[in-house]
């Protein structure tokens, strides 16, 4: 890809002045969930909102006050909020259904794959609470497993946005698309990074920024970590960085991926997921088949969680900048 | 509803005997498959195919058919069975059964074939979704009713009572439940292997209409589910009892014909039988 190119790509993302940090909002992603679910219900009134006993939290709230009629609340029964949602998509229906990402899709995997993937039927999965980052709750309701658990189901698309506003994006996207969906978002607030001038498409990777010397590609709420890494890499150590905001895991952009890492030589992927089978692994089997380079990933290393502050545990599990940059600096050493 | 004719009766009767012939030959086709309880709802899905449901075999995609559900997915046979005699593909087409490339899989995949209405074999699974059904007909004012066909032992599933308690919570009058109460399972009778009585009782705990019926009764089956469809205000579970292996008299109530197929002889033996009590039943006399 010629350099032009990609700072025009850059340009075209409009992003929010995120370099100030004391002009960076912060708004959990779960909040563009909610907002997006409003629009995508009032858009289309076969839209619904199904919820396991979680309304508040997983901000189906909002949807439930405007669209009550399109609301259905079951309890804590996740095996069947999605083989109900299945028959309700089955006669015409576009069921949201919400928990914990640990209880759906980590409880009800096998309905899941039964009956919204085989049975291709058009379910969304909202996945609450994702990551280590909920916090003080600890490792039961850390979902670090999830991504892995849906990209390996034929049919399913996976998404997980960057922030609030990327995250009402991502919602109305997947509510026009026919079939089974995993969205996946954070409890915390997180920097937003995006505007609503920045375009989104589910399976288009995105340029955030450019740089020659390594390719960092992450995904959810770490996206601004990896920038914010680029810039000290840069002023610090002089070191170029491209930034992939790669929200769609599967079907993941292969093309960019590979742009990318025939741009730089060098890759670092980086996910609050295990960094085993998440969206990393999805960049190195795509990069080992094609076009081999170097490759770190950032992500937590086959350890479970536990109860902290959100900022900590990022940190701890080592997600922080100062990990993404120690990554950088060894993918660069491999090249 | 007036009762079925005598003339009805017998022909429902063929019907299911039919059936039956179809699944032995399917299954000796297919050299694997689950024989007892597809036998022994032949009688059941004889009546659907043939007097219950509201459909149409050339449109199996009709937005407003009742919606019959398999959930206990293994007993596939019957339902291939009962839906050629009733015109949805030709009866020859049974011999494809659990082949490569055909329609007519293991267990039932609505992907390939769109009239089984789901994708069903991990056990549990169909009544949450003749739930999810019955809702959205409810939510748009359908008339269409949902009927979903179960298995005794997948009531050891934990999701089939969330699905129980969710109907229940929703009053779906249009959802019937129906219990294929054959008392067998893999591993031997379901009270030996996780007791479920007294399960008429844990329906109507669960705010259900409870029917009990002979399930190898075409006509009975029939009365009971008119009864059932009569019910405001709540879901209908219609506890069909049944033989296993119904109609073939080596396999009757033998729980270890659950998983397998006859092998040639034995099916040549089957038909034998089978046939018999077809000319029985056409002649008044079975």
């Amino acid at each position: 890809m010629a350099s032009a190119d990609v700072l025009e790509t850059v340009a075209s993302m409009r992003l929010a002045e995120y370099r100030d940090a004391a002009a960076v909002k912060e708004v959990p992603t779960r909040n563009g969930f909610g907002e997006g679910l409003v629009e995508a219900g009032t858009h289309n009134r076969n839209v619904l909102a199904i919820c396991a006993d979680l309304v508040e939290s997983t901000r189906m709230e909002a949807f439930k006050k405007a669209l009550p009629a399109q609301y259905i609340e079951i309890g804590v029964a996740e095996q069947m909020l999605v083989a109900m949602a299945a028959g309700l998509a089955s006669v015409g229906k576009i069921p949201f259904i919400a928990s914990y990402a640990m209880f759906n899709p980590g409880r009800s995997w096998e309905q899941v794959r039964t009956t919204m993937a085989l049975n291709e039927t058009n379910v969304k999965i909202a996945g609450a609470h994702a990551g280590v980052s909920v916090g003080p709750d600890g490792a039961t309701h850390q979902a670090i497993e999830d991504i892995a658990l849906m990209r390996v189901i034929p049919q399913m698309t996976v998404v997980v946005p960057c922030d609030a506003i990327q995250t009402k994006r991502a919602t109305m996207a997947v509510a026009e698309r026919f079939g089974p969906a995993y969205l996946r978002f954070a409890r915390e607030k997180s920097a937003v990074v995006t505007t609503e001038a920045t375009p989104f498409q589910i399976g288009k990777a995105q340029i955030f920024r450019d740089g020659g010397d390594v390719a960092i590609v992450a995904c959810g709420i770490l996206v601004y970590n990896a920038l914010v890494a680029a810039d000290e890499l840069a002023k610090e150590d002089g070191i170029a960085c491209t930034v992939v905001n790669n929200h769609t895991i599967k079907p993941m952009d292969e093309p960019a991926i590979l742009a990318a890492a025939r741009r730089c030589g060098t890759v670092v992927t980086v996910e609050e997921h295990q960094i085993h089978a998440g969206m990393g692994s999805r960049v190195a089997e795509i990069l080992a088949q094609r076009y081999p380079v170097p490759i770190e990933f950032v992500g937590v290393r086959d350890r479970f969680g536990q109860s902290g502050d959100p900022v900590e545990l990022i940190e701890h599990y080592g997600m922080g900048t100062a990990a993404i940059k120690g990554a950088v600096r060894a993918a660069l050493r491999r090249k | 509803m007036e009762s079925l004719s005598p003339a009805r009766v017998t022909a429902l009767r063929e019907r299911a005997n039919l059936v039956r012939q179809g699944i032995v030959r399917a299954l000796v086709s297919a050299g694997s498959g689950h024989s007892a309880g597809s036998l022994d709802m032949a009688d059941v899905f004889a009546a659907f195919y043939g007097e219950i449901l509201r459909h149409d075999p050339a449109r199996p995609d009709w937005e407003d058919r009742d919606r019959l559900l398999l959930s206990c997915g293994h007993i596939a046979p019957v339902r291939y069975s009962a839906m050629a005699y009733a015109g949805y593909f030709p009866v020859e087409e049974l011999l494809t059964l659990r082949k490569f490339g055909t329609r007519l899989q293991g267990h039932p995949e609505r992907v390939r074939l769109p009239a089984v209405e789901t994708t069903s074999g991990p056990l549990g699974e169909g009544l949450a979704q003749g739930v999810g059904m019955a809702l959205g007909a409810k939510l748009d004012e359908k008339e269409w009713r949902v009927y979903v066909v179960t298995s005794d032992a997948e009531h050891q599933c934990g999701l089939h009572w969330e699905a129980m308690m969710t109907a229940g919570k929703f009053e779906l009058d249009n959802l019937t439940c129906v219990v294929d109460r054959n008392f067998i399972q893999i591993d031997g009778s379901t009270e030996d292997v996780m007791p479920l009585e007294p399960l008429a009782n844990k329906y109507r705990s669960f705010n259900w209409e409870v029917f009990e019926c002979n399930g190898n009764d075409v006509a009975e089956f029939v009365a009971v589910i008119e009864k059932a469809k009569a019910v405001r205000g709540k879901p209908q579970v219609v506890i069909a009892h049944t033989v296993p292996g119904k109609g073939v008299s080596y396999m009757e109530g033998d729980y270890t014909w659950h998983g397998k197929p006859p092998n040639r002889e034995q099916a040549d033996e089957a038909l034998r039988q089978l046939e018999a009590e077809r000319e029985r039943i056409v002649a008044g006399n079975g």
